[in-house]
Order: C-alpha cells, then sequence, then structure tokens
C-alpha cells in the first residue's frame, strides 16, 4: 500500500488524527509531523525483542492494576484506555494501543515495527530536531526474542542499533547471553551500554573480574553526560533490577542487580552538583509501576524513559515527589512504538516538555534502504528455516496479557500432548508477536515465542502442593500491592489446569479451586506429570521448546484455540485492567 | 545558650555511654543470644532493652533476594558514639546473625553477607551511648517469576 | 588450619576501609547430605578480629546465617598507607586463620 493511501484509510477510519490529544500543533496530512519545539529531542524506543521486520503485536486485553495502580496507565485496557487517550473506535489509534477488534484492524492498518521503517521514521525526527540536537536512546530487551537474534547471540542487533545510531542503551534480555558474549556485544556496540544498579560481586572483584569503577563495583558505566541542543544532559542507566531471578543467573555469575534507589538517589545529587546538568534522564527497565514508586522516592529526575512491561502509554504520568515533579512514560514494545520526548531545558531545568509516543506502521513509512540490505544480509543464511511453513492459524494467535494468551495455549497444548504430561506450564513472558487467523505459522513464529538461550523442557513429578506454590509465587511477582516486590514479567500460563485467583489477595491466598482438565480436583499430597520450559535454575535435559512446539504445528496442520485454560477471576470485576475476559468473572 | 546546651547533652551521653560500657564491651561471643530462636528474646539476651526505632539506622539490603542463601546487607548510622551493630534475621531458625563491635576509631558502617530461608523482617540494630536503636525492613525470598 | 583471608584495604583521606573475604563452608548444621541425607554437622564462623597496627579495630561475632564464603567490609580512622592490617578468625569446630595485609 501507498503511503497516500494509507493516509486516505486512517480519515476513512474516522480517527480524529493519529495520536489524538497528545499531538499538538500537527501539520494535517503528515501524522509524525509537529511544529518545532524545545532545544532538545529524546528518542526513545524499549523492548523491541529483536523484531527487525514488521510484525503484528496485539496489546493485552488482560493488564490488572492492584491497589495504588488500579485504574491508571499503564493498567487500562480497551475503552478504557481509549477513553483515556481520547481515540475514536476504529481509529489508527484505537489500533496501535489496544486490542481492540484486533484481526480486522490489523488487517486494515497492517504490520507495525520493523527496523527499516523505524530507522525512516528516527531519521526524519532527528532531522526535523536539527543536527545535534537529539539523542536515540534504547531501554534494552533488544538482543533478544527472535530467531536470527538468537542464532547471532544478539549480533544482528547490535549491528542493527549501530546502523539506526543508538546512543545509549540499558538492558535486561541482554544480561541472558554468557557474560562474556554480553561484554563482546558491548564492545560491537558503537553506543554507550549502561548501567548504575549492576554491580561485581565482593568474590568477582576478589578474583579480578573486570568492573567499570573497581571501588564502587560498578559493572558498567552508570551514566553519561551528553551536550545537546547546546545544553549538557545525564542519562543514568537503570538495568532491569530482578534479572538474575527472573532469568538464569547462571550465564552471569559476577553480576548483581537491585533497583538501589538510594544508589540513584545518590547518583542524581552527585551528577547534579558536579555536572551542571541542564536536565536528568533515567533510562530505565524497571517496569512502569517500579518506575512510577521510584519516581515517588528519588528527588531530581525530570524523567524516567522507562520499558519492561511493554506498555504503550500514550502520555507520561506526572509523578510529585520531595524536590519536584518527575515524568514517568513507558514506550511498548517490539519495535511498535518510538517516543519522541522534546525538551525546552536551560539554567539547570526543565522549561516545558512535549511527549509523543508515535505508532510505527510500517505502511505508512518506506524502508530505510541501507537497514533493509542489512537485514535481508543477516537472514540470508537463515531462510530456509525462518520460512518452514508448520501449520495454518485458525485463531487469532498472540501471548500479551495476565493470563493466558492463545499462542500460549498451544505451547501448553503441545507440551501435554508432545511429553505425554498431566499439567503444563509456561512462562509468561511479555514479548512473542501475533499471527493473524488463516495466516501460516512459520518457523519465524515459533520463534518469536520462544527464541531463547535457555529453552530446555522438563517433564518431571510434581506434587498439587508444589504446583499450587509456584502459582503462589508467580502470582505475587505481578499482583504484590508494592510495585518493589514485582518482577513484570505475566502469570506463568497452565495447560491441563483450572484455578481460581484472586489477584487482590496476599500471598499464599490468590489461588485455588485447582482441578485438571477432566474434572478432578488437584490433590496436594499427589503427584501428577508437569511438562515445561524455560527453567531459571540448572539447565533441563528436554530438547528445546521450539522443537516439540513445531513437531506438534506440524503434525496439527491447523490450529483452533477453543479453549483457554485462564483462572476464574475474584474482586476484580470492574478493573479498568480488564475487558472481554474469556474465564469467569466472581 | 545552644552551644551549652549542645555540651550538657553529649556530656550526659558521654556519662550514660561509661555507664553502659561493662555490658555492652562483650568479652565472649554471647553464644545465648546466637541459640535463641525468637528474634524479641535474642535481642533481650543480649542488649536487656528493647529498640527504638530510628530513622538514623540506615539498612541497605535487595527488596527480592537474588538468592537466599548470599543477601548482601550494610548497616550504618549518623549516630555517634556507636558501639556494636547487629544484624536480626526473625524468620531464621535462629534469627541473631551478627554482631559487630566498633571502637572509637571505627566508621559505624559494616557490610555482610546472610543467608535466609524464607521471606522475612530483617532488623540492623544499632547501639550507641548506651540506647538501642534500630531499623527493619522486609525481604522477599521467592522462586523468581518470568521476565518480561 | 582455616583458609587464608583475601583482603583488600584502602586509604582514602582519613578513613581505611578494609574488605576481607574469607573461604569458609560456614555449615548450618541443618542441612542434609543430599546422598546419605544425613544432616551435615555446624561448621561455621564464630569470631572475628581485626587490628590495624596491633590495635582492634573491630571484632564482630557470627552465627551460621552468616553465607558461605563470608565477605565484610568495615572502616576506621587514623591508618595511613604502609600500616598493617590483620584479621583472624576462629569457628566452631575450633579451626582458624591469621592473614596480614598492607594498607594501601
Amino acid at each position: 500500500m501507498h503511503r497516500r493511501d494509507f493516509l486516505w484509510l486512517l480519515s476513512c477510519a474516522g480517527s480524529a488524527g493519529l495520536l489524538t490529544g497528545c499531538m499538538r500543533g500537527t501539520v494535517r496530512g503528515d501524522p509524525y509531523e509537529a511544529s518545532p519545539f524545545g532545544n532538545v529531542r529524546l528518542l526513545h524506543f524499549t523492548d523491541c525483542h529483536a523484531q527487525l521486520l514488521p510484525i503484528y503485536f496485539r496489546e493485552p486485553n488482560v493488564n490488572i492494576g492492584i491497589a495504588g495502580a488500579a485504574g491508571r496507565p499503564p493498567h487500562l485496557v480497551g475503552r478504557h484506555l481509549l477513553e483515556y487517550i481520547g481515540a475514536a473506535t476504529g481509529s489508527s489509534d484505537a489500533h496501535a494501543f489496544t486490542y481492540l477488534d484486533f484481526a480486522a484492524a490489523a488487517e486494515q492498518f497492517g504490520k507495525v515495527g520493523g527496523f527499516a521503517h523505524l530507522k525512516t521514521l528516527i531519521d526524519s525526527q532527528r532531522d526535523e530536531a536539527g543536527k545535534g540536537n537529539s539523542l536515540l536512546l534504547d531501554g534494552g530487551d533488544t538482543w533478544q526474542g527472535s530467531a536470527t537474534a538468537l542464532w547471532t547471540r544478539g549480533r544482528d542487533m547490535v549491528y542493527a542499533c549501530n546502523l539506526l545510531g543508538v546512543d545509549i542503551m540499558t538492558g535486561h534480555w541482554e544480561f541472558t547471553y554468557r557474560d562474556d558474549e554480553v561484554l563482546q556485544n558491548i564492545e560491537r556496540f558503537d553506543g554507550e551500554f549502561i548501567a548504575q544498579n549492576v554491580r561485581v560481586t565482593e568474590d568477582a572483584l576478589f578474583d579480578g573480574v573486570a568492573a567499570y569503577d573497581e571501588d564502587s563495583g560498578h559493572a558498567f558505566k552508570p551514566y553519561t553526560i551528553r551536550e545537546v541542543g547546546g545544553r549538557r544532559v545525564a542519562v543514568i542507566g537503570q538495568a532491569f533490577p530482578y534479572t538474575p531471578i527472573a532469568n538464569p543467573r547462571r550465564f552471569i555469575p559476577d553480576w548483581t542487580f537491585g533497583i538501589r534507589d538510594d544508589d540513584m538517589q545518590e547518583l542524581v545529587d552527585r551528577v547534579r552538583e558536579n555536572e551542571k546538568v541542564d536536565a536528568v534522564i533515567v533510562l530505565s527497565h524497571n517496569g512502569m509501576d517500579v518506575d512510577v514508586k521510584m519516581a515517588s522516592r528519588v528527588n531530581g529526575i525530570d524523567a524516567i524513559l522507562g520499558g519492561h512491561t511493554h506498555d504503550g502509554v500514550p502520555h507520561p504520568l506526572i509523578i510529585e515527589n520531595a524536590g519536584g515533579k518527575t515524568l514517568v512514560t513507558n514506550a511498548g514494545s517490539n519495535g511498535k512504538f518510538l517516543a519522541v520526548l522534546d525538551l525546552d531545558i536551560g539554567n539547570g531545568k526543565v522549561n516545558d516538555y512535549r511527549y509523543r509516543l508515535l505508532p510505527v506502521f510500517a505502511n505508512l513509512l518506506p524502508a530505510d534502504s541501507a537497514m533493509q540490505a542489512y537485514i535481508d544480509d543477516v537472514r540470508r543464511p537463515y531462510l530456509d528455516k525462518l520460512q518452514e511453513p508448520l501449520a495454518v492459524a485458525e485463531s487469532l494467535l498472540y501471548r500479551r496479557g495476565n493470563f493466558n494468551g492463545t499462542f500460549d495455549q498451544v505451547i501448553c497444548d503441545a507440551l501435554r500432548e508432545v511429553r505425554g504430561a498431566d499439567i503444563s506450564l509456561s512462562p509468561g513472558f511479555r514479548w512473542g508477536t501475533s499471527v493473524l487467523p488463516g495466516d501460516t505459522i512459520t518457523m519465524e513464529r515459533v520463534m518469536d515465542q520462544t527464541a531463547m538461550t535457555y529453552p530446555e523442557t522438563y517433564v518431571r513429578d510434581m506434587s498439587g502442593a508444589e504446583i499450587k506454590t509456584i502459582l503462589e509465587s508467580v502470582a505475587d511477582n505481578l499482583f504484590h500491592t508494592d510495585p518493589y516486590l514485582q518482577q513484570g514479567g505475566d502469570m506463568v500460563r497452565v495447560g491441563g489446569l483450572n484455578f481460581s485467583c484472586d489477584p487482590t489477595a496476599s500471598m499464599d491466598y490468590r489461588i485455588a479451586d485447582l482441578t485438571l482438565d477432566d474434572g478432578r480436583t488437584l490433590d496436594a499430597g499427589k503427584k501428577y506429570k508437569v511438562a515445561g520450559w524455560a527453567t531459571t535454575g540448572a539447565e533441563s535435559p528436554g530438547e528445546p521448546v521450539w522443537e516439540v512446539l513445531a513437531e506438534y504445528l506440524r503434525a496439527k496442520k491447523t490450529i483452533r484455540v477453543d479453549k483457554l485454560n485462564t483462572p476464574v477471576l475474584k474482586n476484580v470485576a470492574g478493573n479498568a485492567g480488564l475487558a472481554d475476559y474469556s474465564g469467569a468473572l466472581e | 545558650m545552644k552551644v551549652h546546651r549542645r555540651l550538657v547533652l553529649k556530656g550526659m551521653l558521654a556519662l550514660s555511654a561509661i555507664a553502659a560500657w561493662p555490658r555492652l564491651l562483650l568479652a565472649a561471643r554471647p553464644d545465648s543470644a546466637f541459640s535463641a530462636s525468637d528474634a524479641d528474646k535474642a535481642i533481650a539476651d543480649l542488649f536487656g532493652q528493647t529498640p527504638l526505632d530510628s530513622e538514623q539506622v540506615k539498612m541497605k539490603i535487595p527488596d527480592i533476594a537474588e538468592n537466599g542463601a548470599v543477601v548482601p546487607v550494610t548497616v550504618s548510622t549518623d549516630l555517634e558514639n556507636v558501639e556494636s551493630i547487629s544484624i536480626v534475621v526473625v524468620n531464621n531458625p535462629t534469627p541473631l546473625a551478627a554482631v559487630f563491635l566498633l571502637t572509637p576509631r571505627s566508621i559505624p558502617s559494616v557490610s555482610v553477607r546472610i543467608k535466609m530461608g524464607q521471606t522475612s523482617q530483617v532488623r540492623a540494630l544499632v547501639n550507641a551511648g548506651g540506647n538501642l536503636y534500630s531499623t527493619s525492613k522486609d525481604v522477599k525470598v521467592t522462586i523468581g517469576g518470568c521476565g518480561g | 588450619m582455616g583458609k587464608p583471608i583475601k583482603i583488600r584495604a584502602k586509604v582514602k583521606g582519613d578513613i581505611s576501609e578494609v574488605k576481607a573475604l574469607m573461604p569458609h563452608d560456614m555449615e548450618s548444621g541443618l542441612r542434609r547430605d543430599a546422598e546419605t541425607n544425613e544432616l551435615i554437622p555446624a561448621h561455621y564462623i564464630t569470631e572475628l578480629v581485626a587490628e590495624h597496627n596491633g590495635e582492634i579495630v573491630m571484632t564482630a561475632y557470627w552465627g551460621p546465617a552468616v553465607s558461605r564464603n563470608p565477605y565484610v567490609s568495615f572502616s576506621f580512622t587514623g591508618g595511613v598507607a604502609g600500616d598493617t592490617i590483620k584479621i583472624h578468625w576462629e569457628d566452631n569446630q575450633g579451626d582458624s586463620s591469621t592473614t596480614e595485609a598492607v594498607l594501601k
């Protein structure tokens, strides 16, 4: 489709214009163009999960906020979110930010993201700002999520980011490669990799393991100062604080993480005192609720540009703290959005700002030819493998959501059937692209759901009590009222098992009514055969999950998801983070 | 006026410190406090008094332990005349983990790594000028979830 | 004899910071052997003394909840580069270890 046709389509779709309400001074006709504003432009993308090509990505219909997070972004889904952004049903904004009528809207508006298209948008935004007046920030989860990223150990993404012109990044899934591979990739990266909250362990320091600063123990440079638009901007890195808990510690045994907000405060104070900066920005992979809490506790940060939780949040939240106000943003995932923060700064402070979260509609942005050529080159050796057709989707396949997604149900069904288990468990990752009904599920789409460095499957006997403990523990990581005790993933997906969940209850009291698919009650003392993958402890012995999934898909040929093992939810009816729920509400 | 008042206060603190010194200058390891299975009993056994919550006692410890077997903790304070710093893990089988006796030349800040069998409150106690001050924090020990 | 203690001691201005790592199993006495299922006897450091030029600057009493291969750091005033730092520990089975290092 040509760009002009797409613009026509946008007007036909009844949209009041892309990014209604958050884009002032837009020149009608080109939704990406904006009037001049301020003196510094910060471009931010995050959690692209190595998606070099345009893809489909369905936003969640379940993203429940508990306690202080209830009813505010990012815990607004569907119509609640439409209302918040003031977008019309059926508009391009509605499609970009919500799951509503997803399959039909995806056909209409086409794929999103893709580095060649993102490159075109970034270049035009940087041209608009003028030479030397912008920075491109990458919030991390860049080197993982696709087959080619896994097979090149993240290298394909490092070079793609160099072509994209990324100035500064931080990380999370980057740390799921071995530490020496992480350091090699950082060497290859033309920008700076920063993280104030990653330290070399004391044991490793005694053993002479390299640190950015041996006295402080910082494993990486904690912050950087850049001259932009004649102003001085500090950017502090905040990697995902719970990497060694949520992902295997064995790949990065010498590094220790944590939120370290007291260290953040000391750093912000020191930077403000010694570096004569006009703005302090945190490039964060905390997750949005953690960022909101950190912004309330740490003074002196002008904006936290956030990621990890994959929330496409159109406006910054403005969080008050003892020192003033801090903007908190979250810029979605999978290359679907580019955030543009225009700042008017000087004399050590921010006078004004403008924020836009631009959806990257591939049809609207011609591919940058150099980036496209690079992507084609990177993919060429793997094309046969990537393009192997495995089955045809009869249902919309997606992952994202607090509880089960249809693609995860397929993974859970495959694990049970291929590995002969009563129950299957699959982690609640937030990455993974969507497949439209009628489309072919290729190996590439399977790898989008599974490409990672610890894909091994297991089958083991677990008691009913152990299974409940796992569910309780993961639910607590998702629904704890204190965001610092959340890890930003979604609930573990289950196959062959049904349960109820009260997100508002406390640890050990959320999960109840466990039954098998045949209706039998789960017996706490009885052992069940459980299949799963992605163990964070020791490496599991089984074949990689993509092999299990591919074998299942090849045999099935067509895939329809009729039953989702999604829990009966208690005490959250009416929550603005819940809509069109496929399970029961009590 | 202010100067005088400060001097008087300082003098009183010094006096009380001297009065309390024999109890705090542990000549040997306080074995009974280390074997107590209840946190309050261990603290009572060690100090003979209950601690006062104080913002002047600072504890750096993770919100979620990366590994329950190795939880780094740093306790520091801007209180003066600090005689000891102690760490108690309430839900451990024997809650008293460590006692550090400082000297007048010490900077009142110590770091150590402790084991936690399960999610627990961790208390830091500072004995200064004959009084006992504390702060506490809940630390979660988890099997881990899934990354975003 | 216990294993030697790794010590790093640095002076900055008037403050000397000592970091020490002590290879030691720190068995709590509550763990069971994976094969025999027998309780592994408690074996842990109970007392630690740090000296600067022969004067005690810190004493620590520990229980079994201090982590395996204990790490400790502490600071004191009045040291200068070249001074001697000595750390000595004793454990519940009568083992001990003493290591000296130079303040840098």
